[in-house]
């Protein structure tokens, strides 16, 4: 049969962010150095590429609608097309690059790899990284909702630019963006200088991959902890802010989950907050199952399967996380808590 | 029946070959057996005596097109290009590296789409230029006059190139992707995005259904009397009735083939209902319409079939799968 294991599918990144934070120049990085991967590239705007590559495809962001008359559940119909045409040159290329519009919403773009069948069989999600302007992030933020989209949805941010604000807007801004979501990985850049590594084959939507959904508080890089604990809501030299309308709710529940309760539960939650769910996941504990069951979705697409098993030495418990807009926090708090088996 | 156990096989009379490449279509011109391969290659000629032809060098394959007499072409190079039974390879078009997306043909009639832009080229050579509302999928001549129907977001639209006016529109929610005429012209059915297709009747512009798919449908055939619609995407392949004047409203439809792997590619005999299945896993199964008896052509395995067509007279059967293993099916008498 055709169905590439999973290993063998063509990973795709998924490049956002806002206009002049820098995308281009990371993607320009990308094809330049020297890491002898070759990659497909998906972008908007032909002329923006300065680096001479074969495979660079000029889309139309063309986003349908499915058909359940839902305004959340669209994909990406020219993304379904460049796939496809894309495998015609299989071997040629080891990864896909998908850069967005600085206005774009990564959902769709996220949801064609949950949808269709055909995309799925050959390439998987490998993360949204976005990269945000440290000058100008903490604006857009208040003025620009695909801004907090972006950074809501991603797995990996680039804060990009940080040589032009000083240290304390830039604990400012990572502040800003932990409080929208505190579980993407944060690298601290310059001309977008991140290692590679940090954003590439990250296997963000990678079910085995979800070990831990701690948040993810620290930056991974340079931290410069200079520890002046003068602010009462400070600690490891973050702010704690708490943004109006964008949050993420985290439940945890010691010991089993009931699943005749958990699955209709996570359906509905799913189904009827759909539209302002960016992004959830989970590691559950099911009543008389030896295995961790994970998922993941965006908006009302799910994804779950059973994992290894739970360790002897590993305590059960139950985590979710919902990253979204006007979340209902206590309704789906009591909603999980009410699962226990 | 199961997997390789047909009681009446045909597999002695299939000559196994290497294609050289993915096949991405099949086509007979003149008598000549050629496949188009995912690498810009079409290979022409008989299993040990072919020729490769570079119509897209360096570059993919992604549409073809074929009456009998001319196999064209668009690659991921923005050119379509049309070869003959010569062998020779002319350019009809070159789009400045924007993919061709979609190709129709008919007569000295070829039409192509990259992105939005609709390009027809009458017979006069004339080529007219039309913007859809969205990247177009599918393009299709109707049977008669110089009427071209195009696939998009949300419905498709006839277009009569050499007609001043506007274009008419028919809707339909959803993203829409290959179109075929009936060949009576009396039906427009699209292949869409949501595993389903959809009609209309054009003298009313009447909406047709046609669902339960678990994939798409990417192959489409019409049976030599126009009766049927054979199409790919199912377990099976599941063959529409459209004799009637409300096509296939109301009425279900046959099944041919049934096994437990996903039907990829349908072709119909020129003049007998016959139907030439290929599946995701190799096979390839000729099945009756009347009784749905089945013949096995080539045995499961190597992957996915790519390419299945009939030559003129319905002698001969030619296949290719994705894995680049061919075959030639000569029907013996
Ligand atoms: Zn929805």
């Amino acid at each position: 049969m055709s169905e590439a294991r999973e290993g063998d599918k063509i990973p795709v990144t998924v490049l956002t962010g806002y206009l002049g934070a820098g995308k281009t120049t990371l993607l320009n990085r990308i094809l330049s150095e020297p890491h002898g991967k070759r990659y497909a590239v998906v972008v908007n705007e032909f002329g923006e590429i300065g680096i001479d590559n074969e495979l660079v495809v000029g889309a139309d962001e063309e986003v349908f609608e499915m058909n359940n008359g839902c305004i959340c559940c669209t994909v990406r119909g020219d993304l379904i097309r460049i796939i496809e045409g894309l495998m015609r040159r299989k071997g040629k290329f080891d990864a896909i690059i998908v850069e967005t519009t600085g206005l774009a919403d990564p959902a769709p773009v996220a949801q064609t790899f949950f949808v269709d069948e055909d995309v799925q069989k050959v390439a998987r999600l490998d993360a949204v990284v976005t990269v945000a302007d440290a000058r100008w992030l903490a604006h857009r933020l208040r003025d620009a909702p695909e801004a907090k989209n972006q950074i809501a949805f991603a797995d990996v941010i680039v804060i990009n630019k940080i040589d032009l604000v000083s240290p304390a807007e830039l604990r400012e801004v990572e502040a800003r963006i932990r409080a929208i979501n505190p579980y993407a990985t944060l690298h601290r850049a310059q001309n977008c200088d991140v290692a590679l590594a940090d954003v590439l084959e990250r296997r963000a939507f990678d079910l085995d991959r979800i070990l831990d959904i701690e948040p993810d508080f620290l930056v991974a890089e340079d931290h410069d902890h200079d520890h002046d604990h003068g602010h009462a809501h400070e600690h490891h030299g973050l702010k704690h802010y708490h943004d109006e309308d964008m949050q993420s709710v985290s439940i945890r529940l010691d010991g089993d989950v009931d699943p005749a309760k958990f699955m209709p539960w996570i359906n509905r939650v799913t189904q009827e907050q759909g539209p302002n769910i960016l992004r959830c996941k989970g590691i559950v504990a099911m009543k008389n199952d030896p295995k961790r069951f994970v998922f993941q979705g965006v908006h009302m697409m799910l994804d779950g399967d059973s994992q290894r098993a739970w360790r002897a030495d590993e305590k059960r418990e139950s985590k979710v996380v919902f990253i979204g807009r006007n979340l209902e926090e206590e309704a789906i708090r009591a909603g999980f808590l009410a699962c226990a088996a | 029946m199961t997997d390789g156990q047909a009681t009446t096989s045909l597999a002695q009379h299939v000559r196994a070959f290497d294609a050289g490449g993915e096949a991405v279509a099949a086509a007979f011109l003149g008598d000549q057996p050629a496949l188009a391969l995912a690498d810009g290659v079409v290979r022409l000629g008989e299993p040990d005596d072919a020729k490769r032809i570079a119509v897209h060098p360096g570059a993919a394959i992604l549409v073809t097109v074929c009456d009998g007499a001319t196999l064209a072409t668009g690659g991921d190079d923005g050119r379509v290009v049309a070869v003959g039974a010569d062998g020779v390879a002319r350019q009809i078009a070159d789009e400045k590296g924007r993919w061709i997306d979609a190709l129709a043909l008919r007569g000295e009639s070829v039409a192509w789409s990259a992105g939005k832009a609709v390009m027809a080229r009458d017979e006069a050579g004339v080529v007219r230029t039309w913007a859809a509302p969205s990247s177009v999928r599918g393009l299709a001549f109707q049977p008669k006059g110089y009427r071209l129907a195009a696939t998009h977001y949300n419905g498709a639209t006839l277009w009569f190139p050499k007609v001043e006016g506007a274009p008419q529109t028919l809707e339909w929610k959803g993203a829409h992707l290959d179109a075929t005429f009936s060949p009576d012209g009396r039906f427009l059915v699209t292949s869409m995005q949501e595993n389903a297709l959809h009609g209309w009747r054009l003298v009313d512009s009447r909406n047709m259904r046609m669902t339960g798919y678990p994939g798409k449908t990417r192959s489409l055939a019409w049976s030599h009397d126009g009766n049927w619609l054979a199409t790919s995407g199912a377990e099976a392949s599941v063959v529409w009735p459209f004799k009637d004047k409300d096509g296939p409203m109301g009425k279900a439809p046959r099944e041919c083939g049934v096994r437990e792997a996903r039907v990829t590619r349908v072709a119909f005999h020129p003049r007998a209902l016959v139907l030439a299945i290929g599946y995701a896993d190799g096979m390839v199964l000729l099945c009756r319409l009347a009784d749905a008896a089945e013949i096995l052509v080539r045995r499961p395995g190597g992957g996915p079939v790519g390419a299945l067509c009939w030559d003129a007279r319905g002698a001969r059967l030619l296949f290719g799968l994705e894995s680049g293993e061919a075959g030639l099916l000569d029907l013996p008498g």
